[in-house]
């Protein structure tokens, strides 16, 4: 006994010089470690006042209130050229996250549709989504984006051709010139919001007919025509009261102008060539995640499934997706990230997202340090959103061990 | 662009922790490392700054650094060039990473002050104006209301056109590039009715298009742009010396003196030419900016006089053919003036 309690002793470890105490050293190093950074960034910041002061330029970011001057040709909030430096990077900030959230809605669509083409075991199918993978993953995104642009936005009609074709059949509504797609705009009348109000009913509605046939059918077995049900809901009753509101909505055509269009709705060629080609681009790496994901399930659990009774469909949509999903979601996450700082290609086509603009307030207000450090904050932000929400769906996804 | 964050952030790295840079004096540095870095033009704009198919820089900017070597070192080939965007060229310059720019780039308050440059000489007066295909029938800037303006971003031009347009109560829709390249590249695809650049651009790009026949400038001229060298604010010495490069061009005009007749000029009877030239025994004016003897003499060897640069670059023995208009001396109806020499 007095060897065993020798042994187990008093629960403290043995004694020993503090120079090897491990919790001791894990502080020191982390102090010494937070010391250097704190260290470091002090005498940069330090650095870059002495430096500006020198050159008779001054730190700070005041010049955000300075009036703009220049205009810019994407701007979904008001914006002129006597707005402020401020206001001109909330239109680059928000022309950034059009694109980037286009482009991943897009890329998912795309690179999921492919990828499993991929595994499809009609030839034809499965070589072409090989085809269009090795093409887009191969090839700088730059490139892509000058191909849409120059190689086949450019080459479009022109404008001056649409207006000789407007001659032949003035009836046309919709455009397809090389100074964009023009559509007509939707002017909502008075009593719209009404519409808008039966809609948000008929999809609250329809969510919670979802829950309770879902319960109704894992207790009586029975499942309710639950998508007629929902669409009756979403379209229908919104679509009724459309009409009983007497349709508070007018369509603002494009018309001929001196030199482009007038009215209606125009998506610019730099939008387009932007996001297309950003899709497009990062569709071949999802496709491959995609690919890879179903691929990590094990063939067993289809073969399972098929012994249950279930069709093709049911076994990938019920078994294989939500356990392929739990493969394809952290790697997917990074290919978003890309895609979003990818935006930033657009300054070589002139869409005016964030760097372009910022690009231009840096040229013309001297504040390099600021705009840089703007650029760096908003783009670590939306990345960052951007894998929070990731890893909470990835979270929601994962396998729940019971 | 991606070279465009690299400079920036080079220059962002330089200004946080490169206190030598910007501190040291820039003559010493150019002796030092025994070259001028020059900032000029990256996208070949002829008559000011161009790479011809084997690579040799000509231009107007070009001759200005040229000049600059030569009244340094006595040898024009001692410089270097970086080719910048309109965007690129501040924090290259802020930053240390060239001697001086030479991009036709317009003197303005804001960049005199603010950004922390010096500006002086003007190698070439300009104003901003507008190109159109001649199809579209316009003859006037004024009939422009509505159009889709080809511009380069980071540009005084940027500033003007929206000015213009609202000043004359017009519309535009402005179509925004980085590069000349690609704005002339959507210009010509038809991505925009008009373009817009300094009046000289637009002689050099419109060379540049399939058929320039089918383009024309149009007559109004929007604004002042007057283009000149820039070099970093508080250090007085540098600028005198790129300074008085470019006077020194314009004084060798005014006194007949060309690279042909150079040498012969040193014995000229003018005391106005010798002092000039070097030739005065007691002269301290090289001495004086910090530069040898004969530096007048090295720059006119070098680059001729300023308007056999004007000729050879941009003018009558040029594809450009552009008259000398403002930039004449100043006793034929120009601008072109240098102060006296002594």
């Amino acid at each position: 006994m007095a060897l065993a309690d020798a042994r187990t002793g008093s629960g403290e470890p043995p004694k020993v010089s503090l120079l090897y105490n491990p919790a001791l050293r894990s502080v020191v190093y982390q102090v010494v470690t937070l010391v250097v950074i704190i260290g470091a960034v002090w005498y940069a910041w330090n650095n870059v006042v002495q430096n500006l002061a020198r050159a008779n330029m001054t730190a700070g970011f005041g010049f955000l209130n300075s009036r703009a001057g220049f205009d810019l040709a994407q701007a979904l909030i008001p914006y002129s050229s006597d707005s402020t430096y401020f206001r001109a990077l909330q239109v680059g900030l928000l022309n950034t996250l059009v694109v980037a959230a286009a482009g991943i809605v897009t890329a998912t669509i795309v690179g999921l549709l492919v990828g499993v083409g991929r595994l499809s075991h009609n030839w034809l199918i499965a070589r072409l989504c090989t085809i269009y993978v090795e093409i887009f993953r191969n090839i700088p995104p730059l490139l892509v984006i000058f191909f849409w642009y120059l190689g086949v936005l450019a080459l479009l009609p022109s404008i001056r051709t649409i207006f000789q074709n407007l001659k032949e059949d003035p009836n046309a509504v919709f455009f397809i010139s090389n100074r964009g797609i023009y559509m007509p705009a939707p002017v909502f009348g008075e009593g719209f919001g009404v519409v808008l109000v039966a809609l948000l009913i008929g999809i609250v509605a329809a969510i919670v007919f979802t829950i309770w046939a879902n319960a109704r059918q894992r207790a009586t077995g029975q499942r309710p025509p639950v998508l007629w049900i929902n669409l009756a809901l979403v379209v229908l009753l919104p679509l009724a009261v459309f009409i009983v509101m007497g349709q508070p909505l007018t369509l603002d055509y494009a018309v001929p102008g001196s030199f482009n269009m007038k009215g209606g709705m125009v998506i610019g060629p730099e939008f387009l060539a932007l996001y297309l080609a950003l899709s497009l681009y990062t569709a071949s790496f999802i496709a491959e995640i995609v690919r890879a994901g179903i691929r990590g399930v094990s063939h067993g659990q289809s073969e399972a499934s098929y012994a249950l009774g279930l069709r093709p469909g049911q076994a990938t949509r019920l078994v294989v997706l939500p356990q392929a999903l739990r493969i394809i979601i952290p790697p997917l996450t990074s290919q978003y990230l890309n895609l979003i700082k990818n935006s930033s290609l657009a300054v070589a086509v002139g869409y005016a997202d964030l760097v372009a603009v910022g690009g231009t307030i840096l040229n013309q207000s001297g504040k390099s340090i600021e705009i840089i450090s703007i650029w760096m904050l908003i783009y670590v932000s939306i990345s960052l959103i951007t894998s929070l929400f990731m890893n909470w769906f990835n979270a929601k996804m994962a396998l729940v061990e019971r | 662009m991606a070279k465009k964050i690299v400079t920036a952030l080079v220059g962002a790295a330089v200004l946080g922790l490169g206190a030598t840079a910007a501190q040291a004096d820039t003559l010493s540095d150019v002796k030092a490392k025994g070259f001028v870095q020059c900032g000029v033009n990256g996208s070949n704009l002829a008559g000011f700054g161009a790479q011809d198919s084997a690579g040799n820089w000509a231009g107007l900017d070009i001759d200005l650094c040229k000049a600059v070597a030569a009244a340094v070192f006595g040898d024009a080939t001692k410089v270097k060039f970086t080719p910048l965007s309109a965007k690129d060229r501040f924090p290259a310059l802020q930053s240390g990473e060239i001697d001086l720019l030479a991009r036709n780039t317009t003197w303005s308050v804001s960049r005199d002050s603010q950004l922390g440059f010096d500006f002086r000489a003007v190698n070439y007066y300009d104003g901003q104006g507008f190109m159109v295909k001649k199809e579209l029938g316009v003859k006037s800037a004024l009939e422009l209301s509505g159009a889709s303006v080809c511009v380069q971003s980071g540009t005084t031009t940027e500033l003007n056109l929206a000015d213009y347009f609202r000043s004359n109560n017009m519309d535009f829709k402005p179509v925004v590039f980085e590069a000349q390249d690609e704005a002339d590249a959507a210009y010509n695809a038809g991505r925009c009715d008009a373009y817009t650049t300094d009046a000289s651009g637009l002689y050099s790009i419109r060379l540049k298009m399939a058929n320039p026949d089918d383009h024309m400038v149009l007559p109004e001229i929007i604004s002042k742009e007057p283009l000149g060298p820039a070099v970093r604010q508080n250090d007085s010495k540098w600028f005198d010396i790129v300074t008085w490069s470019h006077y020194a061009m314009v004084a060798a005009e005014e006194f007949g003196i060309t690279t042909a007749n150079v040498e012969e000029m040193k014995k000229s009877a003018n005391p106005d030419i010798k002092r000039f030239l070097g030739e005065e025994a007691d002269s301290t004016i090289g001495a004086d900016l910090g530069l040898p003897k004969d530096w007048a003499v090295q720059i006119i060897k070098a680059v001729g006089n300023y308007g056999e640069s004007f000729d050879r670059n941009v003018g009558e023995g040029s594809p450009l053919k552009i008259a000398r208009g403002l930039n004449a001396q100043w006793t034929k109806g120009g601008l072109q003036y240098a102060p006296p020499i002594r």
